[in-house]
């Protein structure tokens, strides 16, 4: 079987002395949406953090296109065509929405207008505010800035750390199709998910996260279907 | 009453020595605003920068009055002063390259680097000494007065005289300029616009590809050319004296914590409100009051708040007042 | 083993200075290195034991100095009869508004209402304080102006004055840290330096006070510590001085040294081995807690804020303490030497050369720096005459020279940026 586009293999590694990934592997495929999900504590950030090389593994790879990128920095893995959304303080909220696209596309030399108008078609309503600050705007607002910074990097994969946390379900629903909409143009998407259910619905694989190891690995219509999954984690 | 008098009193000694001191405190708390902003430490040794500046452009000022050159009727000291800000900045970039970065590798705590920054004060400080001494100089040469009292009062009848000194002028301008300048780079250059955004969000903006190596070189660039400027145009419109640019951080930082540690604008907002206050508070009333009040209600005494020697007070003063009504300063800050 | 080598190796230092300078010199270095390390010990209770940051040392050292004056001098009856009870009525009247104002703040609710009765209770406060005030400044400012002018002291012994100058340290420190604790450190830090500044500037203008920068000299010494001049004349001294061989001039003077020193001694001795007992005691951990992680000690139920101001106090009380034993020392007090390089940023050099936490070290990095201070100009000035002796006479030469006297703030400059970055913890780090 090839390589997945991007796969952490068999990840090792935690903050201190403690391992709070216990062997994980996270694999996502070109223009698909992988999910991971489980419960409080089970190392779902930690796994997304590790795969953006902002922990250092112990064991296990980090592969990008087949290329292996376990040492790289997280800028050098920008470089390389990824883009991370944090979960929380994710856009620069002195600065106006324009400017946070403009940062996000630091690195590019070339004209970053046309990605500016893929990102504004995407979310028309930060075109409207894009000479406010974007610490004024509302929350889910301030999700579509902090997914648009990232994609203005042009990345091949889209990293996302509970996207939908404190936003209202409404809110939720056109996040989560905007993500769709990404996807189809081809870049890969791996997020966390707190919303498990919803989440899987979309997920093209889902990935159950338990005390830092894969508990269950399938795709999102057979996590959503398969009975233990939906007792343990789904709420039945 | 004599509304005019009393103006013509007021601009003379609150108005006009106000404004040119608060474009120097202004330039200074910007200073000290971006170093907190950018490298998030208060920096002690910026009095000391902004004295090792003005001594360089004291230099230069030299060799150029040695070889005859001048600047008409403006002080030599500004065409100095280019050169004075390279010299300052390659002494503060070194100073960033063999101390400062190791503690930002190390992330060390902001209170450490703030005793850094005392040992580079110290630093400073003995390198000016040693370069230039510690005697008063006094370097503004070129004309003394854009008008002088007695034009003004031929000229306008008035009883009481306006006399407005050139570096009182300059000093204005040149603030003016380089705060436009800085406004201009940090809002509209990518540059500028990846500073603010280090400011705003430190692993956000290495999340975006921003070097911080880069940012922070800028940064103490910057600061070395408003430190320089503010404290050439201090020396101009006074004197020079190493240790009196010391002295000058407390009302710096106190106009720089006023605005808002880590804004600009506040830093700007912050200088002109110590300044004035400072000299409205220090100035004697006596003869405003004169003009304005019927003669027989006229003060007896000065009408002075408080002697100058207590300038330090005001600043603390309104410290202490916009800290307990609004702790993170008129234009909200950081707050680490 | 460390600290007792460490604390050889500086004991040699004195003891070389002593052997290849004098004895006098060495002694003069002593004293007053006692007094820093008391300093030391100060700041050291205040960032060491709970990383409050005062850069206002020098503010509560010339309260100390003040301390020194008002209990030891005597009172000045034609001043307090011209004035002194216009002085006492002002300040009273002063010290009303400002408590009528703060009461007004916190009675009453906000509103335009409490703004105006807030402005007139100031303005009129101030306007009925200055009517009150300034004559009987002028009158007791007029009375044999250049021998006294001030109100003078109580005329009590001076060494009453050391615990009063740790008395009114820990009432302004009481009033700073009612102010300015509980806001962020870089503010606590300006608000500090800020108040030594305005410490120093009253000292400087309120001549009817200390006489300002008229000086008060001449302060009587402690019981038990001589003149040197009594001492050339008594015969009792001469025989003894005689009989060593010593010359008396100096032999007087280095006596009263040592009189100084044991007393200094004695304090320096006292204030360790409280600190010491304090920082092993429940309450030193819990302020090393606090100071370690500060959330957590709140959730604890610790009163953070009451704690800090507790030892925010105690620290300026210590500081206070050691000006008004570095005043007896000069016998005088005079306001224009006060300078915070000196007396503040100095002292924090001492303490984290020494090892902030950690008495000991603060007591070394007081002696060590103090020694440093006085002898690198000699040294720098030995040194650039050995490397300018090949050299012709000449602007450079000149130039070089001279500069040995800017030694002292490079080295602790350089010193104090070598040891935060080689041994953070200073030379006797905290256990």
């Amino acid at each position: 079987m090839a390589d997945p586009f991007l796969i952490g293999e068999a990840m090792t590694g935690g903050y201190g002395a403690a391992d709070i990934l216990q062997g994980c592997t996270i694999a996502v495929e070109k223009g698909q949406i992988a999910v991971i999900v489980g419960p409080n504590g089970a190392g779902k950030s930690t796994a997304m953090k590790a795969v953006f090389g902002m922990l250092r593994l112990r064991k296990g790879q980090v592969r990008l296109g087949g290329e292996d990128i376990t040492a790289l920095s997280p800028q050098a893995r920008v470089a390389k065509g990824m883009a991370f959304v944090p979960q929380t303080q994710n856009i620069f909220t002195s600065m106006t929405v324009e400017e946070n696209l403009e940062m996000g596309a630091f690195l590019r030399r070339d004209d970053i207008r046309a990605t500016m108008e893929q990102v504004y078609a995407l979310f028309p309503i930060l075109r409207d505010k894009r000479r406010q600050p974007a610490g004024e705007l509302s929350g889910g607002q301030r999700q579509q800035v902090a997914v648009g910074r990232a994609l203005m990097t042009q990345p091949r994969v889209l990293m996302l750390d509970e996207p939908t946390a404190g936003v209202s379900p409404i809110v939720m629903d056109e996040l989560f199709d905007r993500i769709i909409d990404i996807a189809r143009t081809g870049i890969s998407i791996l997020m966390v998910e707190q919303n498990a259910r919803q989440a899987l619905a979309i997920a093209d694989m889902g990935y159950v996260l338990v005390q830092g190891a894969n508990r269950f690995t399938d795709t999102g219509a057979a996590l959503m279907a398969d009975p233990e999954v939906r007792r343990s984690f789904l709420g039945g | 009453m004599d509304i005019i008098n009393a103006l013509v009193v007021f601009a003379n000694f609150v108005f006009v020595p106000g404004l040119a001191y608060g474009a120097q405190l202004a330039l200074g708390a910007l200073g000290v605003t971006l170093v907190y902003g950018i490298l998030r430490f208060s920096n002690f040794a910026h009095g000391d920068t902004m004295a090792f500046g003005t001594m360089a452009a004291i230099l230069v000022t030299r060799g150029l009055q040695a070889m005859g050159i001048s600047f008409g009727p403006l002080p030599t000291a500004l065409i100095a002063l280019p050169f004075a800000i390279a010299a300052t900045a390659a002494l503060v970039l070194a100073t960033d390259r063999g101390i400062y970065r190791f503690y930002r590798k190390v992330r060390a705590a902001p209170v450490i680097l703030v005793i850094v920054s005392m040992g580079v004060m110290f630093v400073m400080n003995a390198l000016t000494r040693f370069i230039i001494g510690v005697d008063e100089i006094n370097f503004a040469d070129g004309g003394r007065f854009i008008i002088a009292a007695r034009e003004f009062k031929e000229l306008t009848g008035l009883a009481e005289g306006l006399a407005i000194r050139t570096t009182q002028v300059i000093t204005v301008v040149t603030a003016a300029v380089a705060v436009g300048l800085l406004f201009w780079f940090l809002g509209n250059t990518r540059t500028g616009k990846s500073m603010r955004a280090y400011s705003d969000n430190e692993d956000l903006a290495l999340l975006s590809g921003i070097n911080p190596e880069r940012v922070v070189a800028v940064t103490w660039i910057i600061v070395a050319a408003l430190a320089t400027t503010a404290g050439v145009l201090y020396g101009l419109d006074k004197s020079f004296k190493a240790f009196t640019y010391f002295q000058l951080l407390l009302p710096i930082f106190a106009a720089a914590i006023v605005g808002g540690l880590g804004s600009p604008l506040g830093a700007i907002a912050g200088g002109f409100l110590i300044a004035f206050s400072e000299v409205t508070v220090t100035y004697a009333w006596k003869r405003v009051l004169g003009y304005l009040l019927p003669a027989d209600l006229a003060p007896e005494g000065l009408v002075q708040l408080m002697s100058t020697d207590y300038k330090f007070a005001v600043s603390f003063a309104i410290l202490v007042i916009v800290l307990l009504f609004r702790p993170t300063g008129l234009f909200r800050g950081k707050s680490v | 083993m460390r600290a007792p080598l460490l604390f050889a190796a500086v004991a040699c230092l004195f003891v070389l200075t002593g052997e290849m300078q004098s004895w006098n010199v060495a002694l003069a270095i002593l004293n007053m290195a006692l007094v820093s390390a008391i300093m030391a010990m100060g700041v050291n209770i205040q960032w060491g034991y709970a990383g409050l940051f005062n850069i206002g040392g020098m503010g509560f050292v010339a309260l100390g100095g003040l301390a020194a004056v008002l209990v030891s001098m005597p009172p000045v009856p034609e001043a307090w009869a011209a004035g002194g009870v216009g002085v006492v009525a002002g300040l009273a009247l002063g010290a009303l508004t400002v408590i009528g104002a703060i009461t007004l703040v916190r009675r009453m609710p906000a509103g335009r209402m409490r703004t105006v009765l807030l402005l007139a209770v100031l303005i009129a406060g101030f306007i009925l304080y200055r009517r009150v005030f300034d004559p009987a400044v002028s009158a007791v400012e007029a009375v044999t102006p250049a021998a006294t002018g001030y109100l003078g002291g109580l005329g009590l012994p001076i060494l009453l004055a050391w615990p009063a100058g740790g008395l009114i340290a820990a009432g302004a420190a009481w009033l700073i840290g009612k102010t300015a604790l509980g806001l962020r450190s870089d503010y606590l830090a300006i608000a500090t330096l800020g108040i030594s500044e305005i410490v120093i500037a009253i000292l400087k203008n309120e001549d009817w006070l200390a006489r300002g920068v008229k000086n008060v000299i001449g302060l009587p010494r402690p019981t038990g510590v001589p003149f040197e001049v009594e001492l050339q004349r008594s015969a009792a001294f001469l025989d003894w001085a005689a009989a060593w061989g010593f010359d008396p001039m100096t032999a007087s003077s280095i006596v009263v040294k040592l009189a100084y020193a044991g007393f200094f001694v004695v304090v320096l001795g006292l204030i360790v081995w409280l600190a010491e007992r304090a920082l092993r005691s429940p309450w030193g951990r819990m302020m090393r807690a606090i100071r370690d992680n500060e959330v957590a000690a709140e959730a604890m139920g610790k009163d953070v804020t009451a704690r800090h101001l507790q030892v925010f106090v105690l620290g300026s009380a210590v500081i206070g303490i050691a000006g008004a034993m570095m005043t007896t020392l000069d016998g005088q007090l005079t306001p224009g030497t006060y300078q915070p390089l000196r007396f503040t940023f100095l002292v924090w050099v001492m303490v984290i050369v020494g090892g902030s936490g950690n008495n000991w070290g603060a007591v070394l990095g007081g002696f060590l720096i103090w020694w440093l201070w006085v002898m690198v100009e000699p040294i720098g000035l030995w040194l650039m005459e050995v490397v300018t002796s090949g050299m012709a006479d000449g602007l450079l030469k000149n130039r070089l020279i001279e500069a040995a006297a800017h030694m002292r703030l490079f080295v602790m400059g350089l010193v104090l940026l070598f040891v935060l970055r080689f041994a953070p913890r200073g030379l006797i780090p905290e256990r």
